[in-house]
């Protein structure tokens, strides 16, 4: 019984799987997008927390507020600095981060993370 | 009792902290990230390759399937067409049965002594553990399609969506990481507590494991707990899979080369290693031939002359014996 | 023929815990009655097979192998990983997830952890590990590699020799990694060194000398089986004269050699030669190929197909149309799945045709022949048989599955059909004992040999225990199989764990049942018992 035949047609069916991401992108190096910060958040030249743990954390802190205000009632949020702020997504997030094409989308998109804030929340008309 | 799982998990954390030493302390990113990463993908793709042409070299002689059904004989009898294939339609349903379903891992029994009897009973988990183990693994896997591709197709997105959709915490739970770390456990829970499996058990039966235990615990660590930067991460990978290897500025957090240098040293292992099972079980004799010796015959290519007793030289002893029982003979 | 114990404490003596030391570290067990004796040299030399340099016995230190044994064994195994994919394959693959330990007879009746499938392989594995694969050269035993000593040499043969290659473990196994290959290639290599037992030697140089595995000559052959035809006019009225060596006739039957010999086999052999009278099948029997078992299953590919080459040159030197086989077990592990790759094409005979009910047996086209149940399943489906089952009435019947049958073919409704059409009370075993998941006799491949009668007797336990289920559930009291060596093997073993239960072979029942023209009235059965037992009990 000759096989072979088979065996190789399998072998190329399962490496062609495998390394399908290596054909997918074409070999073509990807642009890795930054958030672009708008005027107001330029000025304001700090968030609630630092970047590094913003750009890391940020959905960590997003979700114990949640928890603080629908379940505790909390409006109050300290930071580091005993800074306080409203905590709220739509009203203080988006009030510096007012585009959120440009600011939230573009890396959730890059690493293809769908958060489903906005199934609830409202988010600013942003102007082409 | 055997201690092989020890060897294996020092041998996973001494990995473990080479890597992270090799980065955090030795600043070797180019080394974990991206020269190993490389390395760890030829090795696997040269040795799959190998591994599965030298099992292609060796012959099949005979057609040897295990039947596990009614053949198919007279047409009043109903034949069990995937478990006892006649066809090869049916030899490919059977394959699928056994590939993704595990089917046989399904009839597993467990004996047991009851008084001055013996009883049987249908055992599943071996079954669950292992298939949830390997579905967990392979949604991983596919999930983790999302770093190396841009833009990210919908069908990943999909069943990240699917995987996420108890909607527990953020970022949000995924199942499958869940049910591999468990998986995983499960198995080598059972290979270090029950003893008859513990007896069975060699140093290569732990040190897979292990090490798909550390990719797990590194990987939940990193999306949960201590974060990293998914969008260096994305960089990363992504130079990776267009051949555009850099090391992102600003740096990733050792726990991810960790991460990685595991998956690099779990694909070079898997072509020197029962890991292999994954190639090998579509190769298997008693599971892959159709139950049809006796409609088609099997050629077996080193099928060489014998020497063989012929009826002239057994008449040729026997004669006279013959002739006088009154049986008939060639040669008076 | 060494002493057991009672069934009780046999019984009682199964352990599962696990020894302290590494398997590795645990030798075999050479006392009397836990080991097949080795053959005699004279069926190695007969045959020109291997030999080792002298006498020897597992018991003695010294096995006598041959001076270049290293290398005999490394490139026997190296030409059979080329030559079977299986091996290599099985070889490599196993997670050892454990899943095939409890379905050995050998290990259920025991407890020995060696009769585990996995660890059977892995007697091979080890040494194919140390010298087939990177991994074992390098990091040997904690690769689980071990290098092949004399010590090795002692313990394949303990437990290969422990191994019916009945292929229940291939049925789990996830990978259909299956032990009968395993043990097969140990026993070549073995083989290769000169170390066979002789309940297998024996009769692979009587099967090939003679034809049959007993030794039986062409002249006592035939009175034998005239022996039989005057039992049978005793008990029917109706003389049959059988014929041998018949050039010209329609079909060649080819029976194990076991029918000829021993109870009940002989009844199963009567049973056939009444059938083909009844229907006055044009068939002839062969002296020269008289045996349908094949001996050669059990030591190696080689002699499978030296014994087994003399069905098809007997059919065409008698120019039969096709060949029909008797009830035998691994007899038709070989024609199903070894036969015509071996010795065909067949192209001298023809697809089998029943003459009585015309049913072409497609299913046997290139092979050209058919097992006795498929045959006698057809002519009972047609109506061709004038059957009385109350005539085995006082039998309540169960079906032994065989292994190879079952395993190695599927050879499962055909004799169920013969058996309910002649019996009136049949009842099954329990699942997971029956069909696909069969037990062994215990005695197979080769192993029913009176010096291990301790070890038979393990290994058939968890076949005894399911005819005791149905003998405590329903009171049954016979026990019908499909194989000559469960027709030697399971009576001693019904005798020691349910001795109320007898056996038969199928084609006995169908004969009890079988009205034949011209018959006188039947008062017993072909054992000579009445056919009604009750009735003296009823009278009191």
């Amino acid at each position: 019984m000759n096989d072979r035949g088979k065996i190789i047609a399998g072998l190329i069916i399962f490496f062609a799987v495998f390394t399908f991401p290596f054909w997918y992108n074409h070999g073509a190096a990807s642009s890795v997008p930054e958030p672009k910060l708008t005027d107001k958040a330029k000025a304001a030249k700090t968030c609630v927390a630092d970047t590094q743990f913003m750009r890391t954390e940020h959905m960590k802190l997003l979700d114990a507020w949640r928890d603080t205000v629908v379940r505790e009632g909390g409006r109050v949020y300290t930071n580091e600095n005993g800074k306080e702020f409203m905590a709220s997504l739509s009203n203080t997030c988006m009030d510096c981060h007012s585009n959120k094409t440009e600011f939230c989308d573009r890396c959730h998109n890059y690493v293809s993370s769908d958060p489903y804030c906005w199934d609830c929340h409202t988010y600013p008309k942003e102007e082409k | 009792m055997n201690v092989g799982y020890l060897y294996s998990l020092l041998a996973v954390i001494v990995l473990g902290l080479i890597a992270y030493a090799g980065v955090e302390a030795a600043g070797l990113q180019w080394l974990f990230g991206i020269l190993i990463p490389y390395l760890g993908l030829t090795i696997f793709i040269a040795g799959f390759v190998y591994r599965v042409m030298d099992w292609a070299k060796s012959a099949v002689p005979f057609r040897i399937p295990t039947t596990c059904g009614q053949q198919k004989s007279l047409p009043w009898f109903t034949p069990n067409r995937i478990d006892n294939p006649a066809t090869t339609l049916g030899v490919i349903v059977r394959m699928f049965f056994e590939i993704l379903l595990f089917r046989s891992l399904f009839r597993n029994t467990r004996v047991e002594i009851r008084g001055e009897r013996l009883s049987y009973k249908w055992v599943i988990w071996l079954w669950l553990f292992a298939l949830m183990f390997h579905y967990s693994f392979l949604i991983v896997v596919i999930r983790h399609l999302r770093f190396f591709l841009e833009p990210v197709p919908w069908v990943i997105t999909l069943l990240e969506k699917a995987d996420g959709v108890l909607q527990v915490g953020l970022p949000i739970l995924y199942i499958s990481g869940v049910t591999l770390l468990l998986g995983a456990t499960l198995l080598l829970l059972r290979r270090v507590l029950i003893p008859r499996i513990n007896y069975i058990s060699l140093a290569a039966d732990y040190f897979p494991l292990l090490l798909i235990i550390g990719i797990a615990i590194t990987g939940i660590m990193m999306r949960y707990f201590t974060k990293v930067d998914v969008l260096k991460v994305k960089e990363l990978t992504m130079g990776l899979a267009t051949f555009h290897p850099a090391i992102p500025e600003g740096g990733i957090s050792g726990l991810f080369y960790v991460h990685l240098f595991f998956v690099s040293i779990l694909l070079a292992y898997i072509p020197f290693s029962k890991l292999m099972h994954m190639g090998g079980v579509f190769l298997s004799p008693t599971r892959n031939l159709a139950n049809n010796n006796r409609r088609i015959r099997h050629i077996n290519p080193w099928n060489h002359p014998v020497k063989v007793h012929t009826y002239e030289e057994y008449e040729d002893e026997f004669r006279e014996k013959m002739i006088e029982a009154g049986l008939p003979v060639e040669k008076e | 023929m060494a002493k057991i114990p009672k069934p009780q404490e046999l019984f009682k003596s199964i352990d599962y815990s696990i020894p302290k030391k590494k398997w590795e570290d645990v030798p075999p067990d050479f006392s009397e009655g836990k080991y097949c004796y080795p053959t005699k040299r004279k069926n190695l030399e007969y045959l020109d097979f291997p030999t080792n340099k002298g006498e020897w016995s597992p018991t003695d230190e010294d096995w006598q192998l041959p001076d270049n044994w290293e290398e005999i064994i490394h490139n026997g195994f190296k030409e059979r990983l080329e030559k079977y994919r299986s091996l290599k394959v099985f070889m490599d693959i196993c997670v050892r997830c454990g899943a095939c330990a409890d379905k050995c007879h050998f290990f259920i009746g025991g407890g020995d952890p060696k009769n585990m499938p996995v660890l059977r392989a892995e007697l091979l594995r080890s040494v194919y590990r140390k010298d087939f694969t990177t991994a074992g050269k390098i990091l040997g035993s904690i690769a689980g590699a071990r290098k092949l000593t004399p010590a090795v040499i002692k313990e394949w043969f303990s437990y290969f020799y422990q191994c019916s290659e009945c292929r229940r473990c291939s049925v789990f196994c996830p990978y259909g990694i299956d032990t009968a290959e395993i043990t097969m290639m140990g026993r070549e290599l073995l083989s290769l060194l000169g170390l066979n037992i002789n309940w297998v030697l024996e009769p692979v140089a009587n099967c090939f000398r003679t034809g049959n595995h007993l030794g039986i000559q062409p002249h006592a052959l035939k009175e034998m089986i005239e022996f039989f035809c005057d039992d049978i006019e005793e008990l029917t009225g109706v003389r049959i004269t059988p014929q041998f060596n018949r050039k010209g006739a329609e079909v060649l039957f080819i029976t194990p050699s076991g029918d000829y010999f021993a109870d009940p086999g002989t009844y199963t052999m009567m049973g056939y030669l009444m059938l083909f009278e009844h229907i006055g099948l044009d068939y002839t029997m062969s002296t020269y190929a008289s045996e349908g078992g094949n001996f050669g299953l059990f030591t190696s590919a080689e002699a499978v197909k030296r014994l087994n080459s003399k069905m098809y040159m007997e059919a065409k030197r008698l120019g039969v149309k096709w060949i029909l086989g008797g009830e035998c077990g691994h007899m038709w592990r070989v024609i199903n799945q070894y036969m015509d790759t071996m010795n065909g094409p067949a192209d001298f005979l023809e697809v089998p045709v029943s003459p009585i009910t015309g049913t072409r047996f497609e299913n046997a086209a290139s092979t050209k022949m058919i097992h006795i149940t498929e045959f006698t399943s057809d002519l009972i489906k047609h109506g061709k048989l004038k059957l009385d089952p109350s005539r085995n009435d006082k039998f309540k019947v169960t079906f032994h599955d065989s292994c190879n049958p079952s395993r190695a073919m599927g050879l499962l409704e055909e004799p169920r059909y013969v058996i309910k059409n002649v019996c009136n009370h049949f009842y099954e075993m329990p699942e997971g004992t029956i069909r696909e998941q069969t037990f062994c006799c215990g005695s197979g491949a080769g192993l029913n040999t009176e010096e291990i009668m301790d070890l038979r007797m393990r290994g058939g336990l968890p076949r005894a225990n399911a005819v005791r289920y149905v003998h405590d559930k329903y009171g049954v009291n016979m026990l019908a199989c499909i194989c000559a060596i469960d027709r030697a093997a399971l009576p001693p073993l019904m005798q020691y764990w349910v001795p109320e239960v007898g056996v038969t072979g199928v084609h006995e029942l169908v004969a009890n049942a079988l009205v034949m023209d011209g018959e006188k009235e039947r008062t017993v059965d072909l054992r000579g018992e009445p056919l009604k037992e009750e009735e003296e009990d009823t009278d009191e």
